[in-house]
C-alpha cells in the first residue's frame, strides 16, 4: 500500500472502486436492514412520544450525513484547489446531490415527527432554519456545477463557493440561534456526555448511523466512478470527431 | 483605482447604467406590501423594519449582475485584469462603486419609505444606521457572486440562488437592529454583530472574488 494520493489516478481509483464497491454496498444494505428492523420492531415505545420516537432511526442519521457530506465536499474541494486531482473534484461533485437528498430526508422526517409532537409541521427554529439554509447552499452548489461548461473552471469555482459557503453556513447557524429561541431538543448523541438517549434506542441507532455512512460512501464511490467514465466517454467522442 | 471607481460611477449614473433602477424597485416593493397585507397602521408598523430590510436586499440583488457583466461583454474586464492594478483592489472598488450607486441611495430613501410603512418615530435612526452598516456587506457579497457567475450567459437567476443564502446573516442582524430600534429595545449586541459581519466580509471577500475572477478569465 502506497500513499492515499495513488487513488488520484483515475484508473487506479476505478479499479479499487470496482473491487470495494460490492462490499461497501452490501454492508450498507445489511446494516440498514438490521438497524431499521431492530429499531422499528424490537424496541419499546417511548412513554411520552409513543411510536413516533422511532423516526429517530431515519432522522438522526440523515441529519448527521447531511452535514458530513458538506464537510467531505469541503475537504475534497481543498484537495482539488491545492493538489489539483481531478478525482477529488469529481467526488465533491458526486457528493452534492446525495447530501442534498439527506438534507431533504432530515427535514421531511422532522416535519412528520413534529406534526404530532410539536403540533406543527414547521417552526422557525434555529436548527430547522439552518438546515433549510444548508439545503439552499446545496442547490446553489449543484446549479453552479451544472451551469459552467468548462470542467476545470467549474471545479475551481464550485470549490471556492464550497469554502466561502462553509464559512457562511457556520455563521448562519449562530446567527439564527440569536434570532429565535429553539424548539428542537439538544444533541441526542455525543461522545463526551453522560446523557445520551437510553441504551435500548441507542444501539439500533448506532447501527442505522453506520448504515447511512456506508450508504453515503457507496453512493459517492458509485457516482464518482460514473462521472469519471462519463468524462472519458466525452473525451473519446471528441477525439473521434477530430479524426 | 480611483479612476476605475470614478469610471464605474459615471457609467452607472449615465444612460443605460441602471442607476435608480434599484431605488425604483425598492419603492415598488414597499408600495405593494400595504396593498397585500392591508392598510392597518399597527400591523404595518410592526412589520415595517423587516419589510424595509427585505426590500433593500432585493433591490441590491437586482443590480448585482451589472457589476462585471457589462465590462465582460465589451472586453474592458480583460484589460482591467491585465493592467498593473491588483485584482483584489479592482474587486473592492467594484463593490464600493456598487454600494455608492445602489446601497447609498437605498439608505437615504429608507426613511421616506419608512414613513409610508408608518414606522414608529424611534425606529428611523436605527433603520438608517442598520442599513448604512449592512448594505456594504450586501455589495461585497454580491460582488463575489457576480464574479462567480461572470462567465455564464443569463446567470441572473443562478446569481440570486448563490447569493441569497450568503445574505442570511446580514439580513438577520440588520433587521434585528431595525426591529429592536423600532420597539425601543437595546440594540448594542445586534449592532456590534452586524458591524462584525460587514467588517469581515469587506476584509476577506475581495480576495475570494479576485481568485474566482482569475479562474473565470483564464
Amino acid at each position: 500500500m502506497g500513499s492515499i494520493w495513488e487513488y488520484a489516478n483515475p484508473k487506479k481509483f476505478i479499479a479499487t472502486v470496482d473491487r470495494v464497491l460490492p462490499f461497501v454496498a452490501g454492508l450498507a444494505v445489511l446494516s440498514l436492514v438490521v438497524g431499521l428492523i431492530w429499531g422499528f420492531f424490537f424496541t419499546p415505545e417511548d412513554y411520552r412520544q409513543g411510536s413516533t420516537v422511532k423516526i429517530i432511526y431515519l432522522h438522526v442519521p440523515s441529519a448527521l450525513m447531511a452535514i458530513n457530506a458538506w464537510m467531505m465536499m469541503l475537504v475534497a474541494s481543498l484537495v482539488w484547489l491545492i493538489r489539483r486531482h481531478h478525482v477529488s473534484a469529481l467526488a465533491a461533485r458526486a457528493a452534492a446531490p446525495v447530501g442534498a437528498v439527506m438534507t431533504v430526508i432530515a427535514l421531511l422526517t422532522g416535519a412528520i415527527w413534529g406534526q404530532p409532537m410539536w403540533g406543527t409541521w414547521w417552526a422557525w427554529d434555529p436548527r430547522l432554519t439552518s438546515f433549510l439554509i444548508l439545503f439552499l447552499f446545496y442547490l446553489g452548489y449543484i446549479a453552479l456545477w451544472a451551469a459552467i461548461e468548462n470542467d476545470d473552471t467549474a471545479a475551481d469555482l464550485t470549490s471556492v463557493l464550497c469554502i466561502v459557503g462553509s464559512v457562511f453556513a457556520v455563521l448562519s447557524r449562530y446567527a439564527v440561534n440569536f434570532w429565535n429561541q429553539g424548539l428542537h431538543q439538544g444533541a441526542s448523541l455525543s461522545l463526551d456526555k453522560e446523557e445520551n438517549v437510553a441504551d435500548v434506542f441507542y444501539h439500533p441507532l448506532l447501527v442505522c448511523i453506520a448504515g447511512f455512512i456506508l450508504l453515503f460512501i457507496a453512493l459517492v464511490l458509485l457516482r464518482t466512478r460514473t462521472e469519471i467514465r462519463a468524462r472519458r466517454t466525452r473525451a473519446l467522442l471528441a477525439r473521434e470527431r477530430m479524426t | 483605482m480611483i479612476a476605475l471607481f470614478l469610471r464605474d460611477i459615471r457609467l452607472a449614473v449615465r444612460a443605460g447604467g441602471g442607476f435608480g433602477l434599484g431605488l425604483a424597485f425598492f419603492l415598488i416593493v414597499i408600495v405593494l406590501v400595504p396593498f397585500a397585507v392591508g392598510p392597518e397602521t399597527a400591523l404595518l408598523a410592526r412589520i415595517a423594519p423587516g419589510i424595509l430590510w427585505v426590500g433593500a436586499l432585493l433591490a441590491c440583488l437586482l443590480s448585482l449582475d451589472r457589476i462585471f457583466a457589462l465590462d465582460r461583454e465589451d472586453g474592458s474586464l480583460d484589460l482591467i485584469a491585465t493592467s498593473p492594478l491588483p485584482l483584489e483592489g479592482v474587486c473592492a472598488m467594484k463593490a464600493l462603486s456598487h454600494w455608492v450607486t445602489t446601497g447609498l441611495p437605498l439608505v437615504i430613501a429608507a426613511p421616506v419609505l419608512g414613513l409610508l410603512m408608518s414606522l414608529p418615530s424611534e425606529g428611523y435612526l436605527w433603520l438608517v444606521v442598520s442599513l448604512a452598516l449592512g448594505t456594504p456587506a450586501l455589495s461585497v457579497i454580491g460582488t463575489f457572486g457576480a464574479a462567480l457567475t461572470v462567465g455564464i450567459k443569463r446567470g441572473g437567476l443562478l446569481l440570486s440562488l448563490l447569493v441569497l443564502p450568503l445574505y442570511v446573516p446580514t439580513l438577520i442582524f440588520g433587521a434585528e437592529v431595525a426591529r429592536a430600534g423600532a420597539t425601543g429595545l437595546a440594540v448594542e449586541t445586534q449592532l456590534v454583530l452586524l458591524a462584525a459581519v460587514t467588517c469581515v466580509t469587506m476584509a476577506l471577500l475581495p480576495f475570494a472574488s479576485a481568485a474566482v475572477l482569475r479562474m473565470n478569465l483564464r
